[in-house]
Protein backbone atom coordinates (compact mmCIF):
# COMPACT_ATOMS: atom_id res chain seq x y z
CA UNK A 1 0.00 0.00 0.00
CA UNK A 2 1.37 3.36 -0.94
CA UNK A 3 1.80 5.98 1.74
CA UNK A 4 -1.37 7.98 2.33
CA UNK A 5 -1.18 11.75 2.42
CA UNK A 6 -3.21 14.94 2.75
CA UNK A 7 -3.10 17.57 0.05
CA UNK A 8 -3.63 21.22 0.90
CA UNK A 9 -6.33 22.35 -1.54
CA UNK A 10 -6.85 25.77 0.00
CA UNK A 11 -5.18 27.68 2.82
CA UNK A 12 -6.70 29.88 5.50
CA UNK A 13 -5.01 32.75 7.36
CA UNK A 14 -2.36 30.62 9.05
CA UNK A 15 -1.54 26.95 9.55
CA UNK A 16 1.83 26.00 11.00
CA UNK A 17 3.60 22.78 11.78
CA UNK A 18 4.34 22.74 15.51
CA UNK A 19 5.69 20.39 18.12
CA UNK A 20 6.39 21.18 21.78
CA UNK A 21 9.07 23.70 20.78
CA UNK A 22 12.76 24.27 20.29
CA UNK A 23 14.55 24.00 23.61
CA UNK A 24 18.16 24.33 24.69
CA UNK A 25 18.98 26.86 21.95
CA UNK A 26 17.69 30.07 23.54
CA UNK A 27 21.26 31.17 24.18
CA UNK A 28 21.79 31.28 20.39
CA UNK A 29 19.02 33.88 20.14
CA UNK A 30 16.59 31.25 18.86
CA UNK A 31 13.05 31.40 20.14
CA UNK A 32 11.15 28.53 21.78
CA UNK A 33 8.28 28.29 19.32
CA UNK A 34 6.00 25.29 19.69
CA UNK A 35 2.25 24.80 19.97
CA UNK A 36 0.75 27.90 21.58
CA UNK A 37 -2.04 25.89 23.24
CA UNK A 38 0.28 23.06 24.24
CA UNK A 39 -2.47 21.39 26.28
CA UNK A 40 -4.74 20.94 23.26
CA UNK A 41 -1.68 19.89 21.22
CA UNK A 42 -0.71 17.20 23.75
CA UNK A 43 -4.28 15.91 23.88
CA UNK A 44 -4.34 15.60 20.10
CA UNK A 45 -1.23 13.42 20.17
CA UNK A 46 -2.52 11.49 23.17
CA UNK A 47 -5.74 10.63 21.32
CA UNK A 48 -3.67 8.92 18.61
CA UNK A 49 -1.30 7.26 21.07
CA UNK A 50 1.60 9.33 19.69
CA UNK A 51 4.62 10.51 21.64
CA UNK A 52 3.31 13.80 23.06
CA UNK A 53 5.92 15.88 21.24
CA UNK A 54 4.94 14.62 17.75
CA UNK A 55 4.60 17.35 15.13
CA UNK A 56 1.02 18.44 14.45
CA UNK A 57 -0.75 21.22 12.59
CA UNK A 58 -1.70 24.43 14.44
CA UNK A 59 -4.62 25.93 12.55
CA UNK A 60 -5.50 29.55 13.31
CA UNK A 61 -9.06 30.78 12.61
CA UNK A 62 -9.80 28.20 9.90
CA UNK A 63 -10.79 30.55 7.09
CA UNK A 64 -11.41 27.90 4.49
CA UNK A 65 -8.34 25.68 5.02
CA UNK A 66 -9.14 22.56 3.00
CA UNK A 67 -7.23 19.28 3.28
CA UNK A 68 -8.01 16.36 0.99
CA UNK A 69 -7.14 12.78 1.89
CA UNK A 70 -5.23 10.55 -0.50
CA UNK A 71 -5.66 7.18 1.15
CA UNK A 72 -7.26 6.40 4.49
CA UNK A 73 -6.01 7.93 7.73
CA UNK A 74 -7.18 8.55 11.27
CA UNK A 75 -6.36 11.98 12.68
CA UNK A 76 -7.17 13.70 15.97
CA UNK A 77 -8.62 17.19 16.26
CA UNK A 78 -8.53 19.25 19.45
CA UNK A 79 -8.51 22.86 20.62
CA UNK A 80 -10.65 25.55 19.08
CA UNK A 81 -13.96 24.80 17.41
CA UNK A 82 -13.30 26.11 13.91
CA UNK A 83 -16.56 24.74 12.51
CA UNK A 84 -14.66 21.86 10.92
CA UNK A 85 -16.48 19.57 8.50
CA UNK A 86 -15.65 16.34 6.72
CA UNK A 87 -17.35 16.31 3.32
CA UNK A 88 -19.77 18.86 4.73
CA UNK A 89 -20.61 16.91 7.91
CA UNK A 90 -19.77 18.71 11.19
CA UNK A 91 -17.04 17.05 13.25
CA UNK A 92 -17.16 16.41 16.98
CA UNK A 93 -14.48 18.39 18.82
CA UNK A 94 -11.68 16.73 20.79
CA UNK A 95 -11.91 13.38 19.05
CA UNK A 96 -10.31 11.31 16.36
CA UNK A 97 -11.66 11.33 12.83
CA UNK A 98 -11.11 8.86 10.01
CA UNK A 99 -10.76 10.20 6.48
CA UNK A 100 -11.19 8.01 3.43
CA UNK A 101 -9.51 8.74 0.15
CA UNK A 102 -10.99 11.79 -1.57
CA UNK A 103 -12.70 13.16 1.53
CA UNK A 104 -12.23 16.83 2.35
CA UNK A 105 -11.58 18.28 5.77
CA UNK A 106 -12.53 21.98 5.89
CA UNK A 107 -11.96 24.52 8.68
CA UNK A 108 -14.28 27.50 8.46
CA UNK A 109 -14.40 30.07 11.25
CA UNK A 110 -13.78 30.20 14.99
CA UNK A 111 -16.88 29.47 17.05
CA UNK A 112 -14.97 28.91 20.26
CA UNK A 113 -11.26 29.47 20.67
CA UNK A 114 -8.75 30.45 18.02
CA UNK A 115 -6.33 27.58 17.39
CA UNK A 116 -7.18 24.00 16.49
CA UNK A 117 -4.65 21.15 16.54
CA UNK A 118 -4.66 18.34 14.04
CA UNK A 119 -2.49 15.36 14.96
CA UNK A 120 -1.28 12.65 12.56
CA UNK A 121 -0.24 9.03 13.13
CA UNK A 122 3.31 9.13 14.51
CA UNK A 123 3.49 12.88 13.89
CA UNK A 124 3.90 14.93 10.71
CA UNK A 125 6.88 14.28 8.51
CA UNK A 126 9.00 17.43 8.45
CA UNK A 127 12.72 18.15 8.71
CA UNK A 128 13.98 18.60 12.24
CA UNK A 129 15.91 21.83 12.81
CA UNK A 130 17.84 22.18 16.08
CA UNK A 131 15.85 19.44 17.73
CA UNK A 132 12.38 20.58 16.69
CA UNK A 133 9.95 20.60 13.78
CA UNK A 134 8.30 23.78 15.01
CA UNK A 135 7.79 26.46 12.41
CA UNK A 136 8.85 30.00 13.32
CA UNK A 137 7.99 32.39 10.50
CA UNK A 138 10.07 35.30 11.81
CA UNK A 139 13.19 33.17 12.25
CA UNK A 140 12.76 31.25 9.00
CA UNK A 141 13.13 28.00 10.91
CA UNK A 142 11.22 24.73 10.61
CA UNK A 143 8.24 23.80 8.47
CA UNK A 144 8.05 21.60 5.39
CA UNK A 145 10.64 23.58 3.42
CA UNK A 146 12.83 24.38 6.45
CA UNK A 147 12.29 28.09 5.90
CA UNK A 148 9.62 28.76 8.50
CA UNK A 149 6.87 29.33 5.94
CA UNK A 150 3.25 28.50 6.82
CA UNK A 151 1.37 25.78 4.98
CA UNK A 152 0.74 26.62 1.32
CA UNK A 153 -1.82 25.43 -1.22
CA UNK A 154 -0.59 22.42 -3.18
CA UNK A 155 1.64 21.13 -0.39
CA UNK A 156 1.35 17.52 0.67
CA UNK A 157 1.38 16.36 4.27
CA UNK A 158 2.71 12.93 5.17
CA UNK A 159 3.25 11.31 8.55
CA UNK A 160 5.67 9.06 10.31
CA UNK A 161 3.57 6.23 11.69
CA UNK A 162 0.58 3.99 11.10
CA UNK A 163 -2.91 4.40 12.43
CA UNK A 164 -3.55 2.54 15.65
CA UNK A 165 -6.78 2.24 17.58
CA UNK A 166 -7.38 5.85 18.66
CA UNK A 167 -8.26 6.76 22.22
CA UNK A 168 -11.21 8.72 23.50
CA UNK A 169 -11.03 11.42 26.14
CA UNK A 170 -11.30 10.16 29.74
CA UNK A 171 -14.84 10.13 31.15
CA UNK A 172 -15.89 13.42 32.71
CA UNK A 173 -13.01 15.39 31.28
CA UNK A 174 -14.24 18.43 29.44
CA UNK A 175 -11.81 20.45 27.35
CA UNK A 176 -13.38 23.86 27.17
CA UNK A 177 -12.23 26.92 25.31
CA UNK A 178 -11.87 30.07 27.42
CA UNK A 179 -14.79 32.47 27.72
CA UNK A 180 -14.90 36.09 28.85
CA UNK A 181 -14.00 36.52 32.48
CA UNK A 182 -11.46 33.69 32.50
CA UNK A 183 -8.55 33.79 34.92
CA UNK A 184 -4.91 33.75 33.89
CA UNK A 185 -2.72 32.52 36.78
CA UNK A 186 0.53 34.44 36.96
CA UNK A 187 3.73 34.03 38.97
CA UNK A 188 4.89 37.42 40.25
CA UNK A 189 8.37 38.53 39.25
CA UNK A 190 10.94 40.50 41.18
CA UNK A 191 10.26 43.74 39.31
CA UNK A 192 6.68 43.75 40.55
CA UNK A 193 7.81 45.95 43.45
CA UNK A 194 8.83 48.71 41.05
CA UNK A 195 5.20 49.26 39.97
CA UNK A 196 3.12 51.82 41.85
CA UNK A 197 0.68 50.58 44.48
CA UNK A 198 -2.23 51.83 42.45
CA UNK A 199 -0.97 50.04 39.33
CA UNK A 200 -0.63 46.78 41.21
CA UNK A 201 -4.13 47.11 42.64
CA UNK A 202 -5.51 47.71 39.16
CA UNK A 203 -3.44 44.97 37.55
CA UNK A 204 -5.07 42.30 39.68
CA UNK A 205 -8.47 43.79 40.38
CA UNK A 206 -9.68 45.00 37.02
CA UNK A 207 -10.43 42.98 33.90
CA UNK A 208 -8.09 43.21 30.91
CA UNK A 209 -9.14 43.02 27.30
CA UNK A 210 -7.30 40.88 24.80
CA UNK A 211 -6.29 43.28 22.04
CA UNK A 212 -6.30 42.48 18.33
CA UNK A 213 -2.55 43.07 18.32
CA UNK A 214 -1.94 39.47 19.23
CA UNK A 215 0.14 36.79 17.59
CA UNK A 216 2.48 33.92 18.45
CA UNK A 217 5.09 36.44 19.62
CA UNK A 218 2.99 38.40 22.07
CA UNK A 219 -0.52 39.34 23.11
CA UNK A 220 -1.34 42.90 24.11
CA UNK A 221 -3.78 43.51 26.92
CA UNK A 222 -5.63 46.79 27.19
CA UNK A 223 -7.00 48.32 30.37
CA UNK A 224 -5.77 50.70 33.06
CA UNK A 225 -2.39 52.32 32.38
CA UNK A 226 0.26 50.75 34.59
CA UNK A 227 3.38 52.53 35.68
CA UNK A 228 6.16 52.55 38.16
CA UNK A 229 9.66 53.71 38.82
CA UNK A 230 11.36 51.60 36.12
CA UNK A 231 11.11 52.76 32.52
CA UNK A 232 13.50 50.33 30.95
CA UNK A 233 15.88 47.73 32.32
CA UNK A 234 19.14 46.22 31.12
CA UNK A 235 18.06 43.60 28.55
CA UNK A 236 17.64 40.19 30.13
CA UNK A 237 16.24 36.77 29.22
CA UNK A 238 12.47 36.61 28.76
CA UNK A 239 10.60 33.58 30.11
CA UNK A 240 7.43 32.20 28.50
CA UNK A 241 4.39 34.22 29.55
CA UNK A 242 6.37 37.24 30.74
CA UNK A 243 4.01 40.16 31.30
CA UNK A 244 6.08 43.14 30.25
CA UNK A 245 4.95 46.72 30.55
CA UNK A 246 6.35 49.13 27.95
CA UNK A 247 6.22 52.90 28.51
CA UNK A 248 2.60 53.14 27.27
CA UNK A 249 1.54 51.18 30.38
CA UNK A 250 -0.34 48.48 28.47
CA UNK A 251 0.98 44.99 29.18
CA UNK A 252 2.22 42.59 26.53
CA UNK A 253 2.26 38.89 27.35
CA UNK A 254 5.21 37.27 25.60
CA UNK A 255 4.31 33.98 24.00
CA UNK A 256 6.07 31.08 22.26
CA UNK A 257 7.71 33.06 19.44
CA UNK A 258 8.91 35.91 21.70
CA UNK A 259 12.36 37.39 21.31
CA UNK A 260 14.81 35.76 23.72
CA UNK A 261 15.97 38.88 25.55
CA UNK A 262 14.39 42.26 26.14
CA UNK A 263 14.41 45.35 28.25
CA UNK A 264 10.94 46.28 29.57
CA UNK A 265 10.00 45.91 33.24
CA UNK A 266 7.78 42.93 34.04
CA UNK A 267 4.98 42.18 36.44
CA UNK A 268 5.78 38.47 36.31
CA UNK A 269 4.96 35.60 33.99
CA UNK A 270 1.76 33.74 33.19
CA UNK A 271 1.97 30.03 33.92
CA UNK A 272 2.33 27.77 30.85
CA UNK A 273 -1.32 26.73 31.32
CA UNK A 274 -2.41 30.37 31.36
CA UNK A 275 -0.43 30.94 28.15
CA UNK A 276 -2.32 28.06 26.56
CA UNK A 277 -5.59 29.68 27.66
CA UNK A 278 -4.57 33.09 26.35
CA UNK A 279 -3.56 31.56 23.01
CA UNK A 280 -7.23 30.61 22.54
CA UNK A 281 -8.70 34.01 23.45
CA UNK A 282 -10.22 36.01 20.60
CA UNK A 283 -9.68 39.78 20.61
CA UNK A 284 -12.13 41.42 23.00
CA UNK A 285 -12.12 38.54 25.48
CA UNK A 286 -11.99 39.76 29.09
CA UNK A 287 -9.31 38.17 31.25
CA UNK A 288 -8.19 38.55 34.87
CA UNK A 289 -4.59 38.30 36.01
CA UNK A 290 -4.48 36.14 39.14
CA UNK A 291 -1.32 35.77 41.25
CA UNK A 292 -0.23 32.21 42.02
CA UNK A 293 2.94 30.93 43.71
CA UNK A 294 5.52 29.08 41.61
CA UNK A 295 5.05 25.99 43.82
CA UNK A 296 1.27 25.99 43.41
CA UNK A 297 1.61 26.49 39.65
CA UNK A 298 4.05 23.58 39.45
CA UNK A 299 1.69 21.31 41.39
CA UNK A 300 -1.09 22.15 38.91
CA UNK A 301 1.29 21.62 35.99
CA UNK A 302 2.36 18.18 37.20
CA UNK A 303 -1.29 17.23 37.70
CA UNK A 304 -1.93 18.22 34.09
CA UNK A 305 0.86 15.91 32.89
CA UNK A 306 -0.49 13.05 34.99
CA UNK A 307 -3.48 12.86 32.60
CA UNK A 308 -1.20 11.91 29.74
CA UNK A 309 1.03 9.53 31.66
CA UNK A 310 -1.84 7.19 32.57
CA UNK A 311 -3.15 4.68 30.10
CA UNK B 1 29.60 40.35 41.67
CA UNK B 2 26.59 40.07 43.96
CA UNK B 3 24.38 37.00 43.53
CA UNK B 4 20.61 37.45 43.65
CA UNK B 5 18.23 34.68 42.64
CA UNK B 6 14.81 35.97 41.62
CA UNK B 7 11.63 34.21 40.57
CA UNK B 8 10.92 34.96 36.92
CA UNK B 9 8.20 32.46 36.11
CA UNK B 10 6.73 29.08 37.07
CA UNK B 11 9.98 27.29 36.28
CA UNK B 12 12.24 30.22 35.50
CA UNK B 13 14.74 31.89 37.82
CA UNK B 14 16.65 35.08 37.10
CA UNK B 15 20.23 34.86 38.29
CA UNK B 16 21.26 38.48 38.76
CA UNK B 17 24.97 39.17 39.13
CA UNK B 18 25.28 42.88 38.27
CA UNK B 19 23.15 46.01 37.97
CA UNK B 20 24.91 47.81 35.13
CA UNK B 21 26.50 46.92 31.79
CA UNK B 22 30.26 46.56 31.93
CA UNK B 23 32.81 44.67 29.85
CA UNK B 24 34.26 43.18 33.05
CA UNK B 25 30.91 41.46 33.81
CA UNK B 26 31.54 38.96 31.03
CA UNK B 27 34.16 36.90 32.86
CA UNK B 28 31.64 36.26 35.65
CA UNK B 29 28.65 35.72 33.37
CA UNK B 30 30.60 33.12 31.36
CA UNK B 31 31.82 31.37 34.51
CA UNK B 32 28.26 31.27 35.88
CA UNK B 33 27.00 29.94 32.53
CA UNK B 34 29.40 26.98 32.71
CA UNK B 35 28.78 26.31 36.39
CA UNK B 36 24.99 26.34 35.98
CA UNK B 37 25.04 24.09 32.91
CA UNK B 38 27.13 21.57 34.86
CA UNK B 39 25.00 21.80 37.99
CA UNK B 40 21.63 21.40 36.26
CA UNK B 41 22.51 18.85 33.56
CA UNK B 42 19.35 17.15 32.33
CA UNK B 43 17.12 19.36 34.47
CA UNK B 44 18.15 22.41 32.45
CA UNK B 45 15.75 23.48 29.71
CA UNK B 46 17.39 26.75 28.64
CA UNK B 47 19.98 29.15 30.00
CA UNK B 48 20.04 32.69 28.59
CA UNK B 49 23.01 34.80 29.62
CA UNK B 50 22.75 38.53 29.07
CA UNK B 51 24.62 41.68 30.13
CA UNK B 52 24.05 41.38 33.88
CA UNK B 53 21.92 38.26 34.33
CA UNK B 54 21.34 34.66 33.34
CA UNK B 55 17.75 33.46 32.93
CA UNK B 56 17.57 29.82 33.94
CA UNK B 57 14.65 27.70 32.78
CA UNK B 58 14.62 24.36 34.55
CA UNK B 59 12.27 21.40 34.24
CA UNK B 60 9.86 21.51 37.16
CA UNK B 61 8.98 17.88 36.62
CA UNK B 62 12.55 17.12 37.74
CA UNK B 63 13.18 19.82 40.38
CA UNK B 64 11.07 21.93 42.71
CA UNK B 65 11.43 25.71 42.80
CA UNK B 66 13.27 25.53 46.13
CA UNK B 67 15.60 22.78 44.87
CA UNK B 68 16.42 24.82 41.78
CA UNK B 69 17.18 27.90 43.90
CA UNK B 70 19.45 25.89 46.20
CA UNK B 71 21.23 24.36 43.24
CA UNK B 72 22.00 27.79 41.80
CA UNK B 73 23.26 29.01 45.15
CA UNK B 74 25.56 25.97 45.49
CA UNK B 75 26.82 26.17 41.91
CA UNK B 76 27.76 29.83 42.18
CA UNK B 77 29.27 29.85 45.66
CA UNK B 78 33.00 30.44 45.38
CA UNK B 79 32.72 31.16 41.64
CA UNK B 80 35.89 32.47 40.00
CA UNK B 81 35.79 34.55 36.82
CA UNK B 82 36.36 32.79 33.50
CA UNK B 83 39.35 33.52 31.32
CA UNK B 84 37.93 35.97 28.80
CA UNK B 85 41.10 35.72 26.73
CA UNK B 86 39.68 32.41 25.52
CA UNK B 87 36.91 34.13 23.59
CA UNK B 88 37.39 34.11 19.83
CA UNK B 89 38.45 37.21 17.96
CA UNK B 90 36.57 37.96 14.78
CA UNK B 91 37.21 40.42 12.02
CA UNK B 92 34.00 41.32 10.22
CA UNK B 93 34.32 42.96 6.78
CA UNK B 94 31.74 45.70 6.25
CA UNK B 95 30.86 47.68 3.16
CA UNK B 96 30.06 51.13 4.57
CA UNK B 97 28.01 52.96 1.97
CA UNK B 98 24.97 55.24 1.95
CA UNK B 99 23.04 52.78 -0.24
CA UNK B 100 23.21 50.00 2.35
CA UNK B 101 23.96 52.20 5.37
CA UNK B 102 21.31 54.92 5.12
CA UNK B 103 22.15 56.41 8.54
CA UNK B 104 25.88 57.00 7.88
CA UNK B 105 25.55 60.68 7.14
CA UNK B 106 23.12 61.47 9.94
CA UNK B 107 25.20 59.67 12.57
CA UNK B 108 28.37 61.42 11.34
CA UNK B 109 26.70 64.82 11.34
CA UNK B 110 25.37 64.27 14.85
CA UNK B 111 28.88 63.35 16.02
CA UNK B 112 30.31 66.38 14.25
CA UNK B 113 32.68 64.30 12.13
CA UNK B 114 32.94 63.23 8.49
CA UNK B 115 31.56 59.93 7.22
CA UNK B 116 35.13 58.73 6.71
CA UNK B 117 35.96 59.54 10.32
CA UNK B 118 32.82 57.77 11.52
CA UNK B 119 33.81 54.60 9.62
CA UNK B 120 37.33 54.85 10.98
CA UNK B 121 36.00 55.20 14.51
CA UNK B 122 33.59 52.25 14.16
CA UNK B 123 36.49 50.09 12.92
CA UNK B 124 38.95 51.25 15.54
CA UNK B 125 37.84 49.39 18.67
CA UNK B 126 37.49 45.76 19.66
CA UNK B 127 33.87 45.17 20.66
CA UNK B 128 32.85 42.62 23.24
CA UNK B 129 29.92 40.29 22.43
CA UNK B 130 27.71 40.72 25.51
CA UNK B 131 24.76 38.55 24.60
CA UNK B 132 22.96 36.76 21.81
CA UNK B 133 19.28 37.48 21.39
CA UNK B 134 16.59 39.25 19.38
CA UNK B 135 17.15 36.96 16.38
CA UNK B 136 19.14 33.76 15.69
CA UNK B 137 22.82 34.64 15.87
CA UNK B 138 22.24 38.32 16.66
CA UNK B 139 25.06 39.50 18.95
CA UNK B 140 24.74 42.58 21.14
CA UNK B 141 28.20 44.17 21.04
CA UNK B 142 29.85 47.17 22.56
CA UNK B 143 30.77 49.56 23.63
CA UNK B 144 31.22 51.99 20.74
CA UNK B 145 33.08 55.21 21.46
CA UNK B 146 30.98 57.91 23.12
CA UNK B 147 31.53 60.29 20.22
CA UNK B 148 29.52 58.13 17.79
CA UNK B 149 26.93 56.76 20.24
CA UNK B 150 23.52 57.48 18.67
CA UNK B 151 20.04 56.74 20.04
CA UNK B 152 17.70 54.36 18.23
CA UNK B 153 15.45 55.76 15.49
CA UNK B 154 12.24 57.25 16.88
CA UNK B 155 10.29 55.15 14.40
CA UNK B 156 11.84 51.76 13.67
CA UNK B 157 12.20 50.74 10.03
CA UNK B 158 9.81 48.11 8.82
CA UNK B 159 12.56 46.36 6.95
CA UNK B 160 16.25 46.19 7.76
CA UNK B 161 18.21 44.00 5.33
CA UNK B 162 20.10 40.91 6.47
CA UNK B 163 23.75 41.70 7.18
CA UNK B 164 23.01 45.31 8.18
CA UNK B 165 25.50 46.66 10.70
CA UNK B 166 24.04 49.19 13.08
CA UNK B 167 24.56 51.11 16.27
CA UNK B 168 22.15 52.01 19.07
CA UNK B 169 23.48 54.16 21.88
CA UNK B 170 26.85 52.58 22.69
CA UNK B 171 25.96 49.18 21.25
CA UNK B 172 26.62 47.78 17.83
CA UNK B 173 25.20 44.70 16.11
CA UNK B 174 24.59 42.87 12.85
CA UNK B 175 21.11 41.80 11.70
CA UNK B 176 21.38 38.10 10.73
CA UNK B 177 17.95 38.12 9.05
CA UNK B 178 15.79 40.77 7.42
CA UNK B 179 13.60 42.21 10.17
CA UNK B 180 12.05 45.38 11.48
CA UNK B 181 14.54 47.39 13.50
CA UNK B 182 15.39 50.74 14.98
CA UNK B 183 19.18 50.72 14.96
CA UNK B 184 21.18 53.26 12.95
CA UNK B 185 22.43 51.32 9.93
CA UNK B 186 25.97 52.14 8.76
CA UNK B 187 26.78 49.36 6.34
CA UNK B 188 26.41 45.72 5.41
CA UNK B 189 28.42 42.54 5.82
CA UNK B 190 28.29 39.34 3.79
CA UNK B 191 29.17 37.16 6.80
CA UNK B 192 26.31 34.60 7.05
CA UNK B 193 25.44 34.87 10.75
CA UNK B 194 22.03 33.23 10.37
CA UNK B 195 23.37 30.16 8.56
CA UNK B 196 25.84 29.60 11.40
CA UNK B 197 23.13 29.97 14.04
CA UNK B 198 20.79 27.66 12.17
CA UNK B 199 23.40 24.92 12.44
CA UNK B 200 23.58 25.54 16.19
CA UNK B 201 27.09 26.95 15.83
CA UNK B 202 26.79 30.73 16.07
CA UNK B 203 29.75 32.66 14.76
CA UNK B 204 29.58 35.14 17.62
CA UNK B 205 29.39 33.95 21.21
CA UNK B 206 29.26 35.92 24.45
CA UNK B 207 32.79 36.83 25.49
CA UNK B 208 34.09 36.90 21.89
CA UNK B 209 35.53 40.10 20.52
CA UNK B 210 34.78 41.68 17.17
CA UNK B 211 36.52 44.27 15.08
CA UNK B 212 34.97 45.67 11.91
CA UNK B 213 37.01 46.26 8.76
CA UNK B 214 35.93 48.63 6.01
CA UNK B 215 35.89 47.02 2.55
CA UNK B 216 35.11 48.21 -0.94
CA UNK B 217 32.01 47.40 -2.94
CA UNK B 218 34.11 45.08 -5.11
CA UNK B 219 35.34 43.12 -2.10
CA UNK B 220 31.82 42.98 -0.67
CA UNK B 221 30.49 41.61 -3.95
CA UNK B 222 33.33 39.10 -4.17
CA UNK B 223 32.28 37.83 -0.75
CA UNK B 224 28.77 37.27 -2.05
CA UNK B 225 27.28 40.40 -0.49
CA UNK B 226 23.86 41.65 -1.59
CA UNK B 227 24.22 45.22 -2.88
CA UNK B 228 20.49 45.93 -3.14
CA UNK B 229 20.01 49.36 -1.55
CA UNK B 230 18.05 49.41 1.66
CA UNK B 231 15.27 51.74 0.44
CA UNK B 232 14.34 49.37 -2.37
CA UNK B 233 13.57 46.74 0.21
CA UNK B 234 11.36 48.76 2.52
Amino acid sequence: MSQASLVVNQVGPLALIQDAGRFGVGHLGITQGGAADWIAFYWANWLLGNPLNSAALEIVMGGGLTLEAEGEVTLALTGADLAATLDGEPLAPNASVTLRSGQQLVFQQPRQGLRAYLAFPGGLEAPEVLGSRSCTVREQLGGLQENGQPLKAGERLTWRGNTHQPRTLPEGLALRMPTSGCRLPMVLGSQVASFSGNSLYQAFNTPWQVDNRADRMGVRLTGPVLGGTLKGIVSEGIPLGAVQVPPDGQPIVLMNDRQTIGGYPRLGALTPSACATLAQCLPGTQVWLTPVSASQAQADYRRQFAHWASD
Amino acid sequence: MKLRIETAGMEALMVRLFDTIDVTNMAWILAADHALRDAFGEALVDLLPSYTTLLLHYDCRKLSHAEAQARIQDALTGLTPADTQQGQRHEIPVWYDESVGPDLERVAKRAGISVAELIEQHCQDDYCVFALGFAPGYGFMGLVDNTIATPRLTTPRRHVAAGSVGIADRQTAIYPLPSPGGWNVLGRTAVPLFEHAKRGEPLLRPGDSVRFRSISRAEFEAQGGDTTPMEERS
